[in-house]
C-alpha cells in the first residue's frame, strides 16, 4: 500500500477503484466497475475496448462530464489531487489547463456559432486571465503548430467552413493551448478518413514528443495502438481485463478476450466467380450531378458532379468492393446503380435495359435489388416491430401472401441471419448495433434478391461484431448465389469480402482490378497512399 | 447585408399586393354590406349612400380604384366611423397598441427566456415542474378570463392600480393590460426556450466547453443559449406582429383606445375599408418583423449569414 500511495504522486493520473453508474428506468447500470490505472508523465497509455466496455465513461467520470444520470465513485488523482467529488469550481482549475481532451466527433465538438480562433482562445482567457486580444498571438502560434494553412485567415473561420480533419486539428490546438500535463484523446480519428487519420496521429505524436505531455488514447482500433502507445489497458464490460506494455499485449496476450481482439481483424478471401458467370447488373458511363446553391428569385444554379462517368459490371456471384474516402462518390454510385436517384448513363439488369425505367417501372425490380445501409440505428423505424420492418417489403412485392405466410418467412429470415425468431415482436432499440445490422440484412434477404448493395454495413460496428457480420454475409452469398456491391472506406473489410476492387476518388475511378492485384501491387499513387495509411498502422 | 434588406423589401411588394387582392375580394363575397342595418334603410337613401361611396360601380373598377388610392397612402373613409378616414383611425389608435404591445413583447420575451432557461437547467426538478405548469396554465386560460381576474384582485380588492383606461399612459395604467397580453406569449417563449435549451445543453460542444473548464456562466450563456435562442427568435416575428397590432379582447377589457377593436368592428359591420386597412397593417408588421428575425438569425448563426 505504501509503495502504491507513494507511486501515485509520481503519476500524472492515478485511478483507484473507479466506478461509474448510471440510473436508468430499468435500474442502475454499472458502466465502470472499480478499475485501477496509472498514467506516467510523458507516456502514452492506450485504453482499448469495444463499445460498452466503459473506456470512455471512465474518462468522462474523472473529468466530471457524465450525463445527468451518471455518478462516479472511487478515486482519481491528478498529481495527488483528488478529482472525484471535487466541486465544479475545483475541477475547472484542472480541466482545460492541466488535463485537456479531444473527442471522436470533430464535426460537433466545436460550437458552430463561434469562430475557431475564439474557441481556441477561450481556455487561455479563462485559465491564464488573458483578454481575447492578447490570446490572439498564441492562437496564431497554435494554429501554425497543428498545421492549419493560412492561420491568419483561418482563425476567423467557423467550424462548418472546415473539413473533419481540420476541425480535429483545431481541437488539438485548443487542447495544447495551456500546455497540459495530460491529453485525453477519445477515439480521435475514428470519424476520419484513413489518410487523414494517419496525419492526425502523426501530428499528435510529434506534438507529444515536443511538449512531453502524457496521452491517454481511448480507442477500439488496435492498429493505432500498436504504433502509438507505450502501454495498453484492455477493458471489457466495465472491468480491466489485462494491462501491459505494447510488446506484452501484442506478443504474449494472456487473456482470451485480448487474444480475440487481436484476432478480430477480418480475414479470408473471396474467390472470384467463374469466367462464364453471366453479368447481372451493369452501369455504363454513370454520372450523377447535384444542384448546389441557387436562389428562388435571384442567383444562379450551379451543380456538382458527384459521380463522373463510371462504369461497373457485376457478375452473378461476384462481390465488387468500392473503396474511397468520404466525398469520393462511392455511396452515390451505389444508389445510381439501383436507379434510386437521377443519373445519366446506361443500365442493364439481368439482360434488361433499365436505362429509361421510371419509378413505377423500377418497382417490380426493387425486390431483386436490395440495399443495406451503414447506420443500423437510423435505418430501422423505431416505431415498428422487427417483424413489421422485415416483412414490409413482402406486403408490396408479394401481396398474395397471408399474414401467417409472412410470419413464416420472417421466422426463416431471422433464423438465417442468426437471430432468435422471437425478435420479431420486439422493437429495434432493444437490440445492439450488430443485431440491428442483422435485422437490416434480414429485411433485404427476405425478398430473395439477386443483387445486394451493402453501403458501409460494418463501419458502425466493433471489430469482433464486424467479423461476425462479414461471416454472415459470406454464408448468405454462398447459399443464395447473391451478388454484392460492397461499399466501404475500410480496406481490411474490403479485402476480406470482395474479389474485385474499384478505388474511387472525386467521383472517378482511380484504379480497378482483382482484389489481390490492387492490394499487392497497386499502380496509382492514390491507391498506394490509401494502402500505406491503412496498413502501415497495423 | 444592405442588399439583402433591399431585396427583401422589394419582395414584400408582391406579397402585399396578393394580401390586398385576396382580402378585397373575400370581403366583397361575404354576404351583407356596410349599410345593411337591422332596420333596412329606405331604398333612396341606400342608393345615395352606395353612390357616395362608389359601391354602385362594378367590383373590378372599385378594386382598381382602391389599389390606386392605396399606393398613395389613401385607404379611404370608414363606413361606420363616418367622420374619419382609415388612416386617421389607425394613426390615432396605433400608438396606444404599439406601446402596450412593445411592453408586453419585452415582458414575454425576457421573462419567457429567463424562466425557460432556469427550467432547463434544473430539468425535472420541482422548479421545472412548477414553471411548466404555470406556463401551461398561461396558454390555456384565455385572456378574457385572466384580465378580469387581475382587475378584480389588483384594482378592485387591493386598489393598487386603476381598473382600466389609458390615463396619462403611466405605468400604473399599463401594468395589468401588459401582463394580460404578455402572459400567454410568455408561456410560449418559456416552453420554446426550455425545449431548445435542454437540447443545446446536451450538445457535444457543450461537453467540450465543460471539458475545458469554462465557468458555468460561459457554458450556459455563451455556448448553450445562443444556439437555443434560434427557435425562440423564429417565433418572435408572428408574436411581435400579433402583439403590436393590438388585441381586441385586452383593449376592450381595459378600455384602451388602440386599434385592436377595429379588427372585430370592421368585420362585423362589413366596414370594407376598415377591414382592408387592418389587414394591410398586420401584413406590413409581419413582413417587417420577418425581416428583422432573418437579420437576427444571421447575427446569431453564422451558417445562415447573408452577405
Amino acid at each position: 500500500m505504501t509503495a502504491d500511495s507513494m507511486g501515485t504522486n509520481e503519476n500524472v493520473l492515478s485511478v483507484r477503484g473507479l466506478k461509474v453508474d448510471f440510473t436508468t428506468p430499468d435500474g442502475d447500470v454499472n458502466a465502470v466497475k472499480g478499475i485501477d490505472l496509472d498514467v506516467k508523465p510523458g507516456e502514452t497509455l492506450a485504453v482499448v475496448g469495444e463499445s460498452g466496455s466503459g473506456k470512455s465513461q471512465t474518462m468522462m467520470g474523472i473529468m466530471g462530464l457524465l450525463a445527468n444520470n451518471g455518478r462516479v465513485a472511487g478515486s482519481a488523482r491528478y498529481r495527488g489531487k483528488e478529482l472525484v467529488g471535487l466541486p465544479v469550481k475545483g475541477l475547472n482549475e484542472v480541466r482545460g489547463s492541466k488535463i485537456t481532451m479531444i473527442f471522436q466527433e470533430p464535426m460537433t465538438s466545436l460550437d458552430p456559432l463561434y469562430t475557431i480562433g475564439r474557441q481556441i482562445a477561450e481556455p487561455l482567457v479563462h485559465h491564464k486571465g488573458m483578454t481575447f486580444k492578447q490570446a490572439k498571438v498564441r492562437v496564431l502560434e497554435l494554429l501554425k503548430l497543428v498545421g492549419i494553412p493560412e492561420p491568419e485567415r483561418r482563425m476567423n473561420s467557423y467550424p462548418h467552413e472546415m473539413s473533419g480533419g481540420q476541425r480535429q486539428r483545431v481541437m488539438i490546438a485548443m487542447a495544447l493551448a495551456n500546455e497540459p500535463d495530460l491529453l485525453i484523446a477519445d477515439e480521435p480519428t475514428t470519424a476520419l478518413d484513413v489518410t487523414i487519420q494517419a496525419q492526425i496521429l502523426d501530428l499528435l505524436r510529434s506534438l507529444q514528443q515536443r511538449f512531453g505531455m502524457a496521452v491517454v488514447l481511448i480507442t477500439h482500433d488496435l492498429g493505432i495502438v500498436k504504433h502509438f502507445a507505450d502501454r495498453v489497458v484492455v477493458m471489457r464490460r466495465g472491468e480491466v481485463v489485462e494491462k501491459g506494455s505494447i510488446k506484452e499485449i501484442f506478443e504474449q496476450p494472456k487473456e482470451d478476450y485480448t487474444k480475440m481482439l487481436l484476432a478480430a481483424e477480418p480475414s479470408g478471401i473471396k474467390e472470384p466467380p467463374a469466367d462464364t458467370a453471366p453479368i447481372i447488373l451493369e452501369g455504363r458511363n454513370v454520372s450523377v450531378d447535384f444542384a448546389i446553391g441557387g436562389g428562388f428569385f435571384f442567383g444562379s444554379n450551379t451543380s456538382f458532379r458527384a459521380v463522373d462517368g463510371v462504369s461497373v459490371r457485376l457478375k452473378k456471384g461476384q462481390t465488387i468492393g468500392i473503396v474511397g474516402e468520404s466525398g469520393s462518390g462511392k455511396s452515390t454510385l451505389g444508389r445510381a446503380l439501383l436507379r434510386l436517384l437521377p443519373s445519366s448513363g446506361h443500365y442493364h439488369f439481368a439482360d434488361k435495359n433499365i436505362s429509361n425505367f421510371d419509378r413505377s417501372a423500377m418497382r417490380p425490380l426493387r425486390k431483386e435489388l436490395q440495399l443495406v445501409f451503414q447506420d443500423p440505428y437510423g435505418s430501422l423505424s423505431p416505431r415498428q416491430t422487427v417483424g413489421e420492418i422485415i416483412t414490409e417489403g413482402l406486403l408490396i412485392h408479394e401481396p398474395q401472401l397471408s399474414r401467417a405466410d409472412r410470419d413464416k418467412r420472417a421466422i426463416a429470415a431471422l433464423k438465417e441471419v442468426g437471430l432468435d425468431p422471437a425478435a420479431r415482436n420486439r422493437y429495434p432499440h432493444e437490440f445492439s448495433g450488430g443485431q440491428r445490422q442483422r435485422i437490416a440484412i434480414a429485411r433485404a434477404v427476405i425478398l430473395k434478391p439477386k443483387v445486394v448493395i451493402l453501403d458501409e454495413p460494418t463501419s458502425a460496428l466493433d471489430r469482433s461484431v464486424q467479423g461476425q457480420v462479414i461471416e454472415l454475409l459470406r454464408d448468405l452469398q454462398a447459399k443464395h448465389g447473391l451478388s454484392y456491391i460492397f461499399i466501404s472506406h475500410d480496406l481490411a473489410v474490403i479485402k476480406a469480402m470482395s474479389d474485385y476492387v474499384i478505388v474511387m476518388k472525386n467521383g472517378k475511378i482511380v484504379e480497378e482490378g482483382p482484389t489481390e492485384e490492387i492490394f499487392d501491387s497497386p499502380h496509382q499513387a492514390y491507391t498506394k497512399t490509401l494502402m500505406a495509411a491503412a496498413f502501415d498502422l497495423e | 447585408m444592405f442588399q439583402f434588406v433591399l431585396r427583401r423589401l422589394a419582395s414584400a411588394v408582391p406579397t402585399l399586393f396578393i394580401v390586398v387582392t385576396i382580402s378585397f375580394f373575400l370581403m366583397r363575397f361575404a354576404p351583407g354590406g356596410p349599410f345593411n342595418l337591422e332596420r333596412p334603410l329606405p331604398p333612396a337613401t341606400m342608393e345615395n349612400l352606395m353612390k357616395a361611396y362608389h359601391l354602385d360601380q362594378p367590383l373590378w373598377n372599385q378594386y382598381i380604384q382602391y389599389l390606386k388610392n392605396a399606393v398613395t397612402g389613401d385607404f379611404g373613409p370608414s363606413y361606420i366611423y363616418k367622420d374619419n378616414t382609415i388612416a386617421e383611425l389607425i394613426g390615432k389608435g396605433l400608438p396606444y397598441s404599439v406601446q402596450l404591445g412593445t411592453y408586453a413583447l419585452l415582458l414575454a420575451l425576457i421573462g419567457g427566456v429567463l424562466v425557460g432557461t432556469l427550467a432547463a437547467l434544473r430539468q425535472n426538478s420541482f422548479l421545472d415542474f412548477l414553471v411548466m405548469s404555470v406556463a401551461t396554465t398561461g396558454v390555456t386560460v384565455p385572456n378574457f378570463v385572466v384580465g378580469p381576474i387581475l382587475t378584480l384582485i389588483f384594482a378592485l380588492l387591493l386598489s393598487w392600480v386603476p381598473a382600466g383606461g389609458w390615463g396619462d399612459g403611466s405605468l400604473k395604467f399599463l401594468i395589468l393590460p401588459v401582463i394580460t397580453l404578455a402572459l400567454p406569449q410568455l408561456a410560449v417563449f418559456a416552453r420554446l426556450t426550455r425545449g431548445s435549451m435542454i437540447e443545446a445543453l446536451h450538445a457535444d460542444h457543450i461537453r467540450t466547453a465543460k471539458a475545458y473548464g469554462l465557468p458555468q456562466r460561459a457554458v450556459v450563456i455563451t455556448h448553450a443559449m445562443r444556439g437555443a435562442l434560434l427557435p425562440v427568435v423564429s417565433y418572435l416575428a408572428p408574436c411581435a406582429a400579433a402583439l403590436l397590432t393590438g388585441s381586441a379582447v385586452v383593449e376592450s377589457i381595459f378600455t384602451i383606445p388602440g386599434v385592436g377593436r377595429y379588427f372585430v368592428l370592421g368585420a362585423i359591420n362589413r366596414d370594407y375599408t376598415l377591414v382592408m386597412g387592418t389587414v394591410v397593417l398586420v401584413a406590413i408588421f409581419v413582413i417587417v418583423f420577418n425581416l428583422v428575425v432573418d437579420i437576427l438569425y444571421g447575427l446569431l448563426d453564422p451558417r445562415v449569414r447573408h452577405d
